[in-house]
């Protein structure tokens, strides 16, 4: 085939790379939005592997698993960022390391 | 078509680290934008066209301006965001990094799909469909239930109490 894609192998990688990027970005964030966009990053590149293999085996079930993968993120968006809204108006800030109280 | 392949992913990955490295909030939406919209482009070279508008619309459309405007109605910017010390970067980065190394190395030690992927018609609407509405419709019946129970959960996390109000009216 003239427009064959890469191997699988390739996908996987890139997948990696950008799950890995995700993880670095929860790690070196303060900001509890940016927390949330990085877990996003991390569910995309999910994704990307689900589809990929889900081509490389032509059966459909791995692109539907990737559909609720999307309604779980979004209903996860949707109550994450009213909890960081609520933490906004008691502490003033999105600063995650302002909430240590179990610390103590 | 290969090369597009590669190409795509380049940007993809420059994009996702300026996304974790952009000091101003809004910046870091504007990159995360940009990386979906070339992840969805690796979704239409997998010709899987009912993803690609999907992650379109949902992804880079609803929840990225949810984030937006959240982040412009708490009115966050460069100057009120926190940031971590530099040693404690560095030990994110190097965490990081160890575990795609991991991850890598259970890749290369592993099986391996050397083969290249042939285009297929599983990722059109009407085939997505088919198996959406038959094998998994108990699955979609229940994450609406899931999506009902998120709204009124962000609505009931969101809203004023009774004292609070009064405190504001004062």
């Amino acid at each position: 085939m003239s427009n064959a894609l890469p191997p699988l192998e390739h996908y996987i990688w890139l997948s990696s790379i950008l799950f890995c990027i995700g993880v670095a970005g929860v790690l070196i964030r303060r900001n509890g939005i940016v927390l949330l966009m990085c877990v996003e990053l991390m569910l995309n590149a999910v994704n990307l592997l689900f589809t990929a293999f889900s081509t490389h085996f032509q059966d459909a079930s791995g692109q539907i698993f990737v559909f609720f993968v999307m309604v779980v993120a979004a209903a996860e968006v949707a109550v994450g960022l009213a909890i960081l809204v609520m933490i906004y108006r008691n502490t003033k800030s999105v600063d995650i390391s302002l909430l240590d109280n179990l610390k103590h | 078509m290969e090369y597009l392949f590669y190409i795509l992913s380049g940007f993809t990955i420059l994009s996702a680290i300026l996304m974790i490295s952009a000091r101003n909030p809004v910046h870091s939406v504007l990159y995360l934008i940009v990386t979906f919209f070339l992840i969805s482009g690796q979704y239409l070279m997998m010709n899987a066209q009912f993803l690609f508008i999907v992650n379109l619309i949902v992804y880079a459309g609803a929840i990225m301006v949810l984030f937006l405007f959240v982040l412009m109605l708490l009115n966050l910017n460069r100057e009120t965001e926190p940031q971590k010390s530099m040693k404690a970067k560095l030990a994110g980065v190097i965490s990081a990094g160890l575990l795609l190394i991991t991850l890598l190395g259970a890749l290369i030690q592993g099986q391996t799909y050397r083969g290249s992927l042939h285009i297929t018609d599983v990722g059109l609407v009407k085939n997505l469909g088919m198996a959406l509405f038959t094998k998994f419709v108990v699955p979609f019946e229940v994450s609406s239930i899931l999506f009902l129970s998120a709204m009124v959960g962000a609505i009931l996390v969101g809203m004023r109490k009774k004292e609070d109000k009064e405190v504001v009216s004062e």
